[in-house]
């Protein structure tokens, strides 16, 4: 507080008061509020380019999601006829022509591994493309506004309507326009179920209040969140909320195209007025279109910065505007840094899309692919697991021979039952029980697995000359074969003695 | 301390970390709105739900819920789901379980469970065995291994307090001076003859008569043993407490008394069932 003083001032009794010059930490000048209120957004309109690319995209996207429990997929009799059905009650996962039991889940893994890549590629190419067009935020919100606009008018309407006092038409716009968010999201929280349940007689019974409780929950939460995240929070989500922006950074380089502001050609940027010579300025003339068209409502003329979702709409409410004052496209486009200095140094640079890093991830990309191709092609209709009991290792008979007991699992993903044979492989004097069985036949019923236990058992020459051998543990094989497919699986396992003499 | 960042124009809160500064900026209203309704609602859990732990006891919440109470209540659920399995199992005979797959499955289960409760002590959690407590996955049994077989064993015991406990006597041939050392020797060289081990001949000639006259009545002819009386089959190649040399001798000097408890008033009919054909489908039952 006693910072240098300067000259004082002498009061009327005489006495110095010092002057020191110095100031509060929350001087009311310089004071900042600790929380803001939001700043609404009310994003134009804008024709071009990449509005209708962001449009086909979010047609294909929604068309994608809504419609894809309804496509059918004949499967015969016993199966679900649904293309893509998460059917948790039998643990299946039904994609198209693939039936993914629990074991192999790796698939989905590998499907998400894949998206992952696919993501970080796209942002090494093209920056935050994932977050301007196909991210289900970036969609819904995108919806939602459009109903917003049809309800009540593009951005200028909308701000002159905000200011309005309540009255009776203004309430009757905002109660159209939240009826018809709800109803968005109620069809998105319903399209989400179909996709774990048979669509057709889920709708049924969802209409007639037949359906199971969570079906009915988890419409109610993902209406609550659809309507709450895409119809009122919008950009907050991206900006508060979503971890997304801040890891992008690490997936970027100088190479990246990303929605940028050629400020080389743009600055200064000045009002224009018709006839004015266009030497010594920039070709911005500061008409701030970019801003009201931009969704999260920056001014990409800043460069580039954590809010930008790369959506382009502000390239094109800019080339609307360059078109008419007669100046070439493009002052805001997708560009580099590296591009973007380069020009500013009226050098040129060609975007290089083969990079390491770009090399990296699609080389990442296709290994993980063939691997899933190879995992895939590989897959059998008869899977069988031998698990070996380990407690006891084996269990010597009275005759003096040796019994090792085993469990197997038979799997049958084939839509038929199956005969399945089972016999031994390279164990000799071996002989193989069933329990349960007087044959060594067993019937796997379709799509299920049967599990049933096996004993081996080695004759006493065969375990004398073995023991004798100093032999305690023997490799063999069973070979499991399905009669009616003629298909054979080999499980090679092996065979506990006791150990020496 | 605080300075402007020339950048984008904000105050920075002076924190600074390798370099990088924190702008200071607002947080959103609704950020500080949601916050608040979590403080809500931690209010409205502590009311309605326990959340604080006292000297003797927790704060229990005026909808009185308990974590135990829902566990209990799911227990008595299950075991009310099972009760229709285990009155069918008090009902039906052990054969008649096993031939039925729901039935043998909710035995096995049953008694594999009651069996490591129970049993594993000493017959070891495979049902393996350890020296004077039978394997019980082998094919050897003392006193059958039938399913009435193990299940009378189980529920009565051997040399227990129960009045129905199978019984038999390995006598102290040595400690009790019926045989003597020599004598011992002898019909151990027999033994060891008959269960195809290396032997001293000669000896064996001499057992034999010995073993006749001692041995026949529990071990029957040749010594293949008696399931009526528990008396072992001495032929096989499986031993209780071993099979060499020396413990055959020490087991007719001073003889064998192992003893397992009565089952009948620890564990409930349909658990002895249920560990009866857990254990008869081990692999050894007959």
């Amino acid at each position: 507080m006693n910072d240098m003083a300067d000259t004082g001032t002498i009061t009327e009794t005489g006495t110095v008061v010092e002057r020191a010059d110095v100031e509060a930490v929350n001087a009311k000048a310089t004071r900042e509020t600790l929380y803001a209120e939001r700043v609404k957004i009310h994003p134009k309109l804008v024709h071009g380019h990449w509005r209708r690319i962001k449009w086909a995209v979010m047609g294909v996207t929604l068309a994608i999601y809504y419609l894809t429990p309804w496509i059918r997929w004949d499967r015969g009799p016993n199966l679900p006829d649904q293309a893509v059905l998460i059917d948790f009650a039998n643990t299946r996962f039904f994609f198209f022509f693939l039936e993914i039991w629990p074991q192999e889940f790796y698939f989905v893994t590998g499907l998400l591994v894949l998206a992952a890549l696919v993501l970080f590629l796209m942002t090494a190419l093209a920056g935050r493309v994932w977050c301007g067009y196909m991210c289900p935020q970036t969609v819904w919100t995108d919806l939602m506004i459009m109903i917003e606009r049809l309800v009540e008018g593009d951005r200028g309407r909308r701000i002159v309507l905000d200011k309005l006092p309540m009255s009776g038409s203004k309430l009757a716009k905002r109660v159209i326009k939240h009826a018809l968010w709800l109803l968005v999201a109620l069809l998105t929280g319903g399209a989400w179920v179909f996709y774990f349940g048979d669509a057709p007689t889920l709708m049924v019974d969802l209409v007639t209040g037949q359906a199971p409780i969570v079906a009915y929950t988890t419409i109610g939460v993902l209406t609550a969140t659809t309507y709450l995240l895409g119809g009122l929070a919008r950009e907050q989500v991206c900006t508060y909320m979503c971890p997304w922006p801040r890891i992008q950074g690490a997936m970027l380089d100088d190479e990246s195209l990303m929605v940028s502001y050629r400020g080389w050609r743009g600055e200064p940027r000045s009002h224009y007025r018709k006839g004015e010579s266009w030497d010594n300025r920039g070709d911005c003339i500061d008409c701030k279109q970019c801003v009201v068209v931009c969704p999260m409502g920056i001014d990409i003329r800043d460069g580039a910065q954590l809010e930008c979702i790369n959506c382009a709409l502000c390239i094109d409410a800019c080339n609307d505007v360059m078109t008419k004052i007669n100046r070439p496209g493009n002052l805001i486009a997708y560009d580099s840094f590296q591009g973007l200095s380069a020009a500013a140094k009226g050098e040129n640079h060609r975007f290089r899309p083969l990079r390491p890093r770009t090399l990296i991830y699609a080389g990442l990309i296709a290994v993980v692919g063939l691997i899933m191709l190879t995992a895939l092609l590989m897959r059998t209709e008869l899977d069988v697991n031998v698990l070996r009991d380990r407690n006891p290792l084996f269990v010597r008979l009275s005759d003096g021979g040796v019994r090792n007991g085993y469990t197997l699992r038979i799997l049958n993903k084939e839509h038929d039952s199956m005969h399945v044979v089972l016999t031994l492989d390279g164990l000799e004097g071996g002989q193989l029980v069933l329990q349960g069985h007087d044959s060594g036949t067993v019937e796997v019923p379709v799509d299920d697995l049967q599990s049933l236990r096996a004993f081996v058992v080695l004759s006493p020459e065969a375990t004398r000359k073995a023991m004798a051998a100093g032999e305690d543990v023997l490799d063999f094989a069973i070979v499991a074969h399905d009669t009616q497919s003629d298909r054979t699986s080999r499980n090679s396992t092996t065979f506990r003695l006791p150990e020496g003499r | 301390m605080n300075r402007t960042d020339d950048v984008t124009g904000f105050q920075t809160t002076g924190h600074e970390w390798d370099g990088i500064e924190e702008l200071n900026r607002p947080l959103p209203r609704w950020w500080l709105m949601v916050w608040y309704a979590c403080i809500l609602w931690a209010l409205v859990y502590f009311v309605l739900y326990p959340a604080w732990p006292l000297v003797g006891g927790y704060t229990k919440g005026v909808l009185g819920y308990s974590q135990r109470q829902t566990v209990a209540a799911d227990l008595a659920k299950a075991q009310e789901a099972q009760s229709q399995w285990r009155q069918q199992i008090a009902s039906a005979d052990l054969t008649t379980i096993e031939k039925t797959p729901e039935l043998f499955q909710f035995a096995v289960a049953g008694g594999k469970a009651a069996f490591g409760d129970n049993c594993a002590p000493c017959h070891g959690t495979g049902a393996q065995g350890f020296t004077g407590y039978p394997n019980l996955n082998d094919d050897d049994w003392l006193w059958g291994g039938s399913l009435d077989a193990i299940h009378t064993t189980i529920r009565y015991g051997i040399r227990s307090t129960s009045d129905n406990t199978r019984l038999n006597d390995m006598m102290a041939f040595g400690r009790d001076q019926i045989l003597n050392r020599d004598q011992i020797n002898d019909v151990t060289e027999y033994v060891l003859d008959i269960s195809h081990q290396d032997h001293d001949a000669a000896a064996a000639e001499r057992g034999k008569q010995i073993f006749t006259d001692n041995c026949v009545a529990c071990h029957g002819e040749g010594g293949v043993g008696n399931q009526e009386l528990g008396a072992p089959n001495l032929t096989d190649a499986i031993w209780l407490y071993g099979g060499d040399r020396n413990t055959i001798r020490q087991t007719v000097t001073n003889g064998r008394k192992g003893v397992m408890p009565t089952w009948e008033h620890r564990l409930d009919p349909v658990t002895i069932k249920q560990l009866a054909v857990y254990v008869h489908s081990l692999g050894g039952g007959q």
